[in-house]
């Protein structure tokens, strides 16, 4: 699998996905600089979490308006795999890759833990090696992770099945007290329409060795390098 | 003040005291220049000589703590510390204070503290992989304590996560001494090659002195000198001079700082803090001798109409100064002009030893730098003793001392959720304690713990200290504050190789505080070398008083040490149903200014347990030992509260992420009354899971070195249970400890 990293002025978990997929594919990702124009011949392209342009503006809003994004939205329409994590699935929503978009959490505080995600199906690139309706444990690491979209995007999103992961209990109920940032449905993460893209919240890249203190990342970049080999 | 030269006010009495000159200290100035200085030159004699830089009443008792050992690359002085922490990699680290703007401005105040201990850090060449904060505030019940706790956590938070530095641990307590001025310590550490270091030693004449990163502001004029004045009911007044953060620049000056740093093209580098452009160019020229040719028309600015007083006081953020090495500026321009940063030749170093300052043509300040730099006023400050305290015998007291408590679970479930002791979940999880992905011990445990990468090895960190013990009797207080970092690092199983430390204290000018001060230093001094714990680096706060009551005396330790392999890393949590308890250490039942006597019975006289450093040191080696050679499933150090405490924090870190918790039988018969042996605070003192096949083995060898040991119970249910009658579920103290802190924010 060839992957590369875009890597924007603040972004700052490049060097956790980065590590993440040489710790699972034993392959260093190519690093793509915000000005540059032209991504390298790749299977993944991954934007990392970060305070890109410092948030400035909006989370991930300037980003989305820098050169290499009009690249990297031309590859996901080619099908390429697109991956934002954090400010990366900002910079997707904000870039229209993906519907809806991400508020402040609603108790106005930055939140670092780490919760439980229900993962919705396990028939695409990112999840083929968990179970649909397996419970993960990743962390949240955010201010501005909280999903809203309009009555009408969400009932077809939901009816799409493009919802990702949602927040649940350790057993697996999605309930409001356990929702760490007040998305709507508990979303943490969403597909495009082909399932080429995704965009979630939660960083599985920090998750992906037991001395993190659990490994429940890990298969999404397993899954990425089977399917993509 | 806007001092332009035409405008320039005389220098009347009111204007030099405005200053915070002594009227020697004016005198002097005048004799080093032969004439009066001019408002931009009393300007910088202020800020040069101000407490906050100059340490002109600390040096002398500075100048005795050990700064010395093999593995130490460079001691105080300079940005940071410098420790090898093997493998031809150094770890750099330094905590510093920023009270007095937090105290006035929550957020700004706490932002800006990390932003400058992280540029001490990175203008060393070191990449920042953990921070961490010492926080103290005053009463909970006192007005503003709860808007201080919500500004400065979001603050902390605020600048650390956006950097995407791990915020991992530190230390959170409340006490009314600091209602008035509450501390904001902050601490990073950073990883470089040993052999890849920068300096701040200026050198060779002709080399351009260049500015980098954030436009110069009249933010912050005067900081270094309000953070060298008490407070009064004024202190709101003097918010335009907190400095304002910008982590977002502050990470694009981190790359680009480190991009050019694995060129050759630095000779020296020192960010602008404290009095900014002043202290920067006079530290640099002055650590090497040489002069200084500062031009500030090509200084940027992001304000017109600036003087040279204000350009030369500014304390805007976010901003370097550079000596590079003649013909590498185009080099340097293009890496910062790729971060967006500004990038300015500002000036050239000469052999005149002189810093000559022009704007608009005209001579703005012509200084000696050597005078000002490494000449400032030093007093030897009268100083009074404390006087020991009464001990206070353990059976002295009734258990429990009031008709509230029922038995020691009542007294545990009441400290468990006092503010010093309850859970400082709500604090952490604002910081982001993962980013970068190396986070293998996360905050709440005795040391956090982060790996270095591409090897087995991590790093642990502590920030300590018990200012209760400090005020109480400062020489054990200060001993204590850097036993109880080397007993955390050791509880990790590390091996803990220096310090920084973080010294806030009242008016050096009274007696009574600078005692306090010398004997804290002289406490500090005779654990770090009974410990092999050399001083690295450090800061030195004074004047945290209101209206002329003192803070608590406070020096605040930072310690760090190196776990060679994570393999061998302890944590607190209990892990296995049936393991025994070990209890490392002896119990003599001291409750003297103990969170018992505090907390349940109402007093907080008394003298604080003393520190046996041998015993310190024998029982660590010992318990390290046995950790490095797995004998060990978890360890906790017993500090605040005691035993019961400790066990009760062990049981409480077993929750797994399905809430399931791990409890303790314990077995607690002594000579000494109960309360004593639960609560009593004897240092020294390790609790140890051990796997009951172990323990005959682990006793053994404990005996034959000479450590005290025994068998304290074991693991089992989901309470905690003493002596087989008194009993408290852990559901119960979960729900009192991870909810004191929450609710009180919410009230």
């Amino acid at each position: 699998m060839r992957a590369a990293v875009v890597t924007f002025p603040g972004s700052n978990r490049d060097v956790d996905v980065i590590d993440a997929l040489i710790a699972v594919s034993g392959q260093r990702p190519g690093i793509v600089w915000h000005r540059d124009v032209e991504l390298p011949d790749v299977d993944l392209i991954v934007l990392p979490g970060g305070f890109s342009y410092g948030d400035y503006l909006r989370s991930g809003a300037m980003a989305a308006r820098s050169p290499i994004l009009r690249e990297v939205s031309a590859r996901a329409e080619a099908g390429v795999a697109v991956l934002g994590i954090c400010n990366g699935f900002q910079i997707l929503t904000e870039v229209g890759l993906l519907p809806g978009v991400l508020m402040a959490n609603r108790n106005l505080k930055f939140v670092c833990r780490d919760i439980h995600l229900k993962v919705e199906r396990a028939d695409t690139p990112f999840t083929g090696r968990y179970e649909a309706g397996q419970v993960i444990r990743v962390p949240v690491a955010h201010h501005d992770g909280n999903y809203f979209s309009d009555a009408d995007t969400l009932a077809r999103i939901e009816s799409e099945g493009r919802v990702a992961f949602r927040y649940c209990t350790p057993e697996g109920h999605v309930e409001d007290e356990i929702n760490p940032n007040g998305s709507i449905n508990g979303i943490a993460g969403v597909y495009n329409e082909a399932r080429n893209v995704l965009g979630l919240m939660p960083h599985p890249e920090d998750h992906v060795d037991g001395a993190q203190g659990c490994s429940d990342g890990r298969p999404m970049f397993e899954s990425l390098i089977e399917h993509l080999a | 003040m806007n001092g332009a030269a035409v405008t320039e006010p005389a220098t009347t009495p009111d204007l030099i005291a405005a200053h915070g000159l002594s009227e020697a200290e004016y005198r002097r100035a005048q004799e080093v220049l032969g004439r009066d200085p001019n408002l931009t030159e009393l300007g910088i004699f202020s800020v040069m000589w101000s407490e906050h830089c100059s340490y002109k009443s600390s040096k002398k008792w500075l100048k005795t703590l050990p700064t010395e050992a093999p593995w130490v690359i460079c001691g105080p002085g300079e940005n940071a510390g410098v420790i090898d922490i093997g493998d031809g990699q150094a770890a750099v680290f330094k905590m510093e204070s920023h009270n007095h703007p937090s105290f006035i401005e929550p957020y700004q105040g706490a932002a800006t503290g990390v932003g400058g201990i992280l540029r001490d850090v990175f203008t060393m060449g070191a990449r920042p992989v953990a921070n961490l904060s010492c926080l103290r505030f005053g009463h909970p019940d006192h007005p503003r304590t709860r808007h201080l706790v919500a500004g400065v956590v979001a603050g902390i938070g605020g600048y650390g996560n956006c950097v995407g530095v791990p915020t991992v641990g530190g230390e959170c307590t409340f006490h009314e001494s600091y209602n008035g001025n509450i501390l904001v310590n902050a601490m990073t550490v950073g990883l470089a090659d040993a052999d890849r270091i920068f300096y701040s030693t200026a050198a060779g004449a002709g080399n351009p002195l260049v500015y980098v990163g954030s436009k110069t502001g009249r933010d912050g004029i005067h900081g270094a000198t309000m953070a060298s004045a008490e407070f009064d009911e004024t202190a709101e007044e003097r918010r335009p001079t907190v400095q304002v953060g910008d982590p977002f620049t502050e990470k694009l000056l981190l790359e680009a700082c480190l991009e050019l740093m694995a060129t050759d093209a630095i000779v020296a580098i020192q960010d602008m803090g404290a009095a900014g452009l002043t202290s920067s160019s006079f530290e640099m020229a002055g650590k090497g001798g040489m002069g200084v040719e500062l031009d500030l028309d090509h200084v940027p600015q992001r304000e017109t109409g600036m003087s040279p007083y204000e350009i030369m006081l500014s304390e805007s953020q976010e901003r370097m100064l550079m000596v590079l090495q003649r013909g590498r500026e185009d080099e340097a321009r293009r890496i910062f002009e790729k971060w967006e940063l500004d990038f300015a030749v500002v000036g050239k170093l000469t052999d005149t030893g002189r810093m000559v300052v022009r704007m608009n043509g005209e001579v703005a300040a012509d200084l000696p730098i050597a005078p000002l730099a490494n000449a400032s006023p030093e007093y030897d400050r009268p100083w009074a003793t404390t006087a020991p305290p009464e001990q206070i015998p353990a059976d002295s007291m009734n258990a429990p001392e009031t008709k509230d408590f029922e038995g020691v679970m009542d007294v545990l479930q009441r400290l468990l959720a006092s503010p010093d002791l309850a859970s400082k979940r709500w604090v952490w999880d604002q910081y982001d304690h993962l980013v970068m992905g190396r986070t293998v011990q996360r905050p709440g445990g005795d040391a956090a713990v982060v790996r270095v990468p591409g090897s087995r090895k991590a790093l642990a960190l502590s920030a300590d200290c018990t200012p209760r013990y400090c005020a109480a009797f400062p020489r054990t207080g200060g001993a204590q504050a850097v036993a109880e970092s080397w007993r955390n690092l050791t509880a990790a199983g590390a091996r803990p190789l220096a310090i920084t430390d973080c010294m806030n204290f009242g008016s050096p000018e009274r007696p009574e505080i600078m005692g306090q001060f010398v004997e804290c230093i002289e406490g500090m001094r005779k654990a770090c070398l009974a410990l092999d714990f050399p001083v690295v680096s450090g800061n030195v706060s004074f004047y945290n008083e209101t209206n002329g009551a003192a803070i608590q005396p406070t020096p605040a330790i930072g310690a760090v040490g190196v776990i060679d392999d994570i393999e061998s890393m302890a944590t607190i949590a209990l892990k296995g149903d049936g393991n025994a308890l070990v209890l490392i250490g002896e119990c003599r039942g001291h409750l003297g200014a103990s969170l018992y006597l505090r907390e349940i019975a109402g007093r907080s006289d008394g003298a604080p347990p003393p520190v046996d450093l041998e015993a310190e040191r024998r029982n660590g080696d010992f318990v390290r030992l046995q950790i490095f050679d797995g004998r060990v499933v978890s360890c906790h150090d017993v500090s605040d509260g005691g035993l019961l405490v400790a066990a009760a924090e062990m049981a409480l870190a077993s929750a797994t992420p399905t809430g399931n918790m791990l409890g303790a039988l314990l077995h607690l018969e002594d000579d000494l009354p109960l309360h004593a042996l639960a609560f009593g605070e004897d240092q020294g003192r390790y609790v140890l899971e051990v796997d009951q096949s172990e323990v005959d083995a682990l006793m053994a060898a404990a005996d034959a070195v000479g450590v005290p040991v025994r068998r304290i119970g074991r693991c089992g249910g989901t309470a905690l249970t003493v002596n087989g009658e008194q009993t408290i579920s852990l559901f119960v103290l979960r729900r009192d400890h991870e909810g004191w802190l929450p609710s009180y924010m919410a009230g």
